[in-house]
């Protein structure tokens, strides 16, 4: 995975407060990076494949983000809609020296 | 591994493969499916209603692009299939691909057949841009579009389509008129007295009705202007929808040599004739001389056509469908089977009439057998005479039985009666003893069923038999969906139990309650209604926490569809100045506002504000929030009142502002709007409000509670009489605070009211017969001390980027739309893309 993907630094996870996300132009794409309560950071693309709703301003839990225009329900692990919709994509986040840092494929 | 290739991804297309996979057919075949509409599969009926808005296009999938792919198919969206080749044993696509198959399924379903009538088309440019036909979600959506903004629609064709076209339509407050060419509507179901009834019902509802009218012209060159018919009278209108039949869509194979009458002609196990590897199903194929229209008929050709490909049963045949149909048409009950009139001398005709209540029954007996039946307005009897018709049962001597049931315990015998092979829910295929196995399997809730058989879930119509069965299977134990009572759907606790459990653990923050109470299990659908719900009970002691808020609630702003915002300042009363007009004026000008609306609430609405504007927004019109986002009190909304009208009896803006004043921004289950109006003429339109307060003659104040005038409409319930406006006050902070304690989440005052009673409400909250006046009193009082105007948050955002934007910053790549010349053209703009300026910037 590491060979194919490329890491981009967004600035400092302190920006991300627990239980919301927030949206990141990276290259090409709009990313939503969501810090669950434990935690853990989820990053999946920011734009609603059923209407193009805002992602990031969805309510999370553990497991899935809601978008806020129609509900639709999407897993943060796997970006699988659970109400019938086409699928998030999903990337690979981490936090590197207080940074947040995401893998897009190259 | 043998490659299948399916020609339409319809209805009759997706079950087949449905039924294949069923039969292993994953391990068998890879399986590539080409479709024209540009999605996975979806229930074609219920386009129905989409077009009366009672469901949402998403609701109607049945087949998402996940599940194609879970099940190793190649999904081929958006592609027409032009031309097979039988002898390479290839596909050939319209973007040039080619498959090749070594077994190919055709399920290309039928297309609308517009009859020839002058001026529909133009030769250049295809149809009219008036003119519609109601077939796929596209069709659909065409229809909403235009008749939200035009005024007459003539729909051509009496039969099911064109009667669910009309229904639909009328919600947008078009007028309609339905026009017949033949002397009754549903000809081909009804006979001329049914017929006769349904027309009543029909515009009952408001819909015109034009029998013996053959439409042979539309009028107007660059817009609809009405249609002409052959005996020469013309209706004005500036839409047309056809809706006059259908038609196999053969076109395929017709130019690939395959053997076409009506329809692809199919041997016994739905083989195309002589062609040992081609199958057909659904609507386009004609088998033993029938062609079908409904969907019914399309399950057990699936099933036989996956036996046979498959190997599982290779002499499994299929020998035609008697079909019987039970609709809801234009909300009307309709079954009916066989012939629709005796065409013997000795045929027995067994009628019931009572038009006032569009009641029609009649049966038809051949030698003992039945052999058609019609029913309208009631259809409890639905289940005996299908399978009777199927079957050919014996039938009661007492003829009469066949339409009533006449006294004794009526409904279980007949959820008892049905034979286990019986279709129940026509829509998606469910018999009787499929529901059986799935309560003996576990499943004991209504709702458990209905979601894991679909039955129940298209038009609508079986619902109740449904529950029937379900109860009879069950013996008596069907399980209440005990969710159904919960306050949230992630807590198993109801509103009142929960609120006990919350007041014990002390819980205040909306993370404790998951951590008490649900063991640590956050749930994002309980999230909103547990943040109203610990604000009501805590007030300033509730321990906030951001992201447990909806979005509107994070941000003090409405979303909208495109992601923008609306913002509405607080105008009490619908009373403003000449400086706040001007500021609003300059803000809407300064921040290049797209809409400035006048609300329903009497309030101006700056609508298509960017989130990261918000908070400068706000500093620069320097007023208060108006609430016009949350589950909270909204709006009073007030007529002019004694001072400047003529018939005005008490004050009725005064008393409307203090009460914006007093309960302004109060969390609520649900949206509270209120009004108070100066005389009973009700300008302010206070009897359809949660709480409508009337003046009347003698300086005294009517109060109305539970009232609606939104997609549901209902009067409110007269509370009580009072003689002052501070009565008027103290009784409006009392029933609010009840119905927060006591209403459900999302529950308006017009389901809350009738539900608790107005005559227990009235002794609770005006006569105080239970001594809880004093505390709903003073914990109003509490609330509305905590009251604080979000908007000076604006000043200093309360977390990091709470006003960043989440929108994206181009258009989305979406799946590429089909021009009318089968062009594929660039993809769809989508809501919400065009949004300027850079999306990191406006962290304040
Ligand atoms: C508004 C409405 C309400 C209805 N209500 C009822 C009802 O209450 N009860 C009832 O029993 N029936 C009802 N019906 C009828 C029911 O929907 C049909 O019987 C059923 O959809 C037929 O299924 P099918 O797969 O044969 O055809 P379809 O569902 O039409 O599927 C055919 C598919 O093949 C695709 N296709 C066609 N040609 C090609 C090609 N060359 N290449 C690739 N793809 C192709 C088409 O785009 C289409 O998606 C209703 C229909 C409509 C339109
Ligand atoms: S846009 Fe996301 S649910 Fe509709």
């Amino acid at each position: 995975m590491t060979t194919a993907t490329m890491e981009h630094r967004l600035g400092s996870v302190t920006a991300l407060p627990v239980g919301e996300g927030r949206a990141y132009p990276v290259g090409d794409e709009m990313v939503a990076v969501f810090r669950l309560r434990n935690g853990e950071l989820r990053a999946v693309s920011a734009v609603c494949p059923h209407a193009g709703g805002p992602i990031a301003d969805g309510l999370i839990d553990a497991e899935v983000v809601m978008c806020p225009l129609h509900q639709h329900i999407f897993e943060l692990a796997t970006g699988c809609s659970k109400t019938g919709q086409p699928p998030l994509k999903v990337y690979p986040v981490r936090v590197d020296n207080d940074e947040l840092v995401v893998g897009l494929p190259a | 591994m043998e490659r299948l290739v399916v020609i339409g991804n319809g209805m009759a297309g997706a079950r087949t493969v449905e039924e294949i996979l069923e039969r292993g057919g994953r391990d068998r075949f890879s399986i590539t499916m080409f479709g024209e509409e540009p999605y996975g599969n979806y229930n074609r009926i219920l386009l129905s209603n989409v077009l009366s808005g009672a469901e949402d296009e998403a609701g109607i999938f049945l087949n998402s692009l996940p599940w194609y792919a879970e099940n190793g198919i190649t999904l081929r969206a958006g592609v027409r299939i032009d031309r097979i080749d039988r002898f390479a044993r290839t596909v050939h696509a319209d973007d040039g691909s080619v498959t090749p198959y070594d077994k190919l399924i055709i399920a290309t379903g039928s297309r609308p057949f517009v009859p020839p009538i002058d001026g529909m088309r133009n030769p250049k440019r295809g149809y009219h841009q008036g003119v519609f036909t109601f077939r796929t979600i596209e069709d659909t959506r065409g229809m909403i579009r235009y008749a939200r903004d035009h005024e007459r629609v003539v729909v051509i064709g009496g039969g099911l389509l064109g009667l669910e076209a009309a229904r639909g339509l009328q919600q947008y407050g078009v007028a309609v008129t339905l026009v017949h060419a033949a002397g009754h509507l549903m000809n081909s179901q009804l006979d001329a007295q049914g017929g006769a009834i349904l027309r009543k019902s029909v515009e009952r509802l408001g819909i015109a009705v034009e029998l013996d009218a053959r439409t042979n012209a539309v009028l107007g060159k660059e817009k609809v202007e009405g249609v002409r018919f052959a005996d020469g009278r013309t209706i004005p209108c500036d839409m047309v929808v056809v809706a006059a039949g259908i038609r196999p869509n053969t076109e395929v194979a017709e130019l690939s040599g395959l053997p076409v009458e009506r329809a692809i002609l199919v041997d016994d196990h739905l083989r195309v004739l002589d062609e040992p590897d081609i199958y057909a199903v659904g609507e386009c194929v004609q088998h033993r001389g029938q062609t079908y229209g409904l969907v019914a008929p399309l399950w057990d050709q699936a099933k036989v056509l996956a036996d046979h490909i498959t190997g599982r049963n290779p002499t499994a045949s299929y020998h035609g469908s008697r079909t019987a149909t039970k609709l809801k048409v234009a909300g009307v009950d309709v079954a009916a089977m066989g012939i629709t009139a005796p065409e013997r001398e000795d045929d027995e005709f067994v009628v019931f009439a009572e038009p006032r209540r569009g009641v029609y029954k009649s049966v038809i007996i051949r030698d003992e057998r039945l052999v058609g039946a019609t029913l309208l307005g009631d259809v409890s009897k639905v289940g005996f005479l299908m399978q009777a018709f199927d079957r050919g049962l014996p039938l009661p001597e007492e003829r009469v039985r066949l339409l009533f049931d006449l006294g004794g315990p009526a409904t279980e015998v007949s959820a008892a009666e049905l034979d286990d092979a019986a279709q129940v829910c026509n829509c998606n295929g469910v018999s009787k003893g499929a529901l059986v196995s799935t309560v003996h399997g576990g499943v004991k809730t209504l709702n458990g069923v209905m979601d894991a058989t679909r039955a129940g879930k298209g038009c609508g119509s079986c619902r109740s038999l449904v529950a029937q069965i379900v109860e009879w299977a069950a013996g008596g134990e069907v399980e209440q969906d005990p969710s159904a009572a919960w306050y949230v759907p992630g807590i198993p606790l109801d509103k009142p139990a929960l609120m006990t459990a919350i007041r014990e653990h002390g819980l205040k923050s909306v993370s404790a309650v998951f951590d008490t109470l649900a063991g640590g299990k956050e749930d994002a659908k309980s999230k909103m209604g547990l943040v109203s719900l610990l604000r009501m009970m805590w007030g300033d002691e509730y321990e906030d926490e951001r992201g447990a808020r909806f979005i509107n609630d994070r941000v003090h702003a409405n979303i909208q569809r495109d992601g923008t915002f609306s913002v509405v300042p607080q105008m009490k009363g619908g009373v403003t100045t000449p400086a706040q007009l001007r500021r609003i004026a300059d803000v809407a000008d300064k921040y290049r506002v797209p809409m400035v609306k006048l609300t329903g609430g009497q309030r101006i609405d700056l609508l298509g504000i960017r989130k990261e504007d918000l908070p400068a927004v706000w500093a620069d019109l320097d007023m208060p929030s108006g609430y016009a986002y949350g589950k909270s009190m909204r709006t009073v909304k007030t007529c002019v009142g004694s001072d400047f009208c003529r018939f005005g009896l008490g004050d009725s803006t005064a008393l409307g502002i203090a009460i914006e004043s007093k309960f302004q921004g109060l969390e609520s289950p649900a949206k509270m709007k209120l009004a108070v109006t100066g005389c009973p003429r009700n300008c302010a339109e206070a009897y359809v409000k949660d709480l409508g307060v009337v003046a009347i003659e003698g300086g005294r104040w009517e109060i109305y509670v539970g009232g609606a005038a939104g997609a549901h409409i209902r009067k409110g319930d007269l509370l009580a009489t009072v003689d002052s406006p501070a009565a008027v006050i103290t009784l409006t902070g009392r029933f609010l605070q009840y119905y927060r304690e006591n209403a459900n989440w999302l529950e308006r005052t017009y389901s809350f009211v009738p539900r608790v009673g107005i005559e227990r409400l009235r002794a609770l909250i005006v006569d105080d017969t239970e001594d809880l006046g004093e505390g709903l009193d003073s914990r109003m009082e509490a609330a509305v001390g905590a009251y604080r105007d979000p908007w000076k948050e604006g000043q200093e955002p309360v977390v990091p980027g709470q006003f960043r934007t989440a929108l994206p910053l181009r258009s989305l790549p979406l799946v590429p739309v089909r021009a009318g010349n089968g062009a594929v053209t660039g993809p769809v703009p989508a809501v919400g893309s065009a949004v300027a300026g850079p999306s990191n910037g406006g962290a304040q």
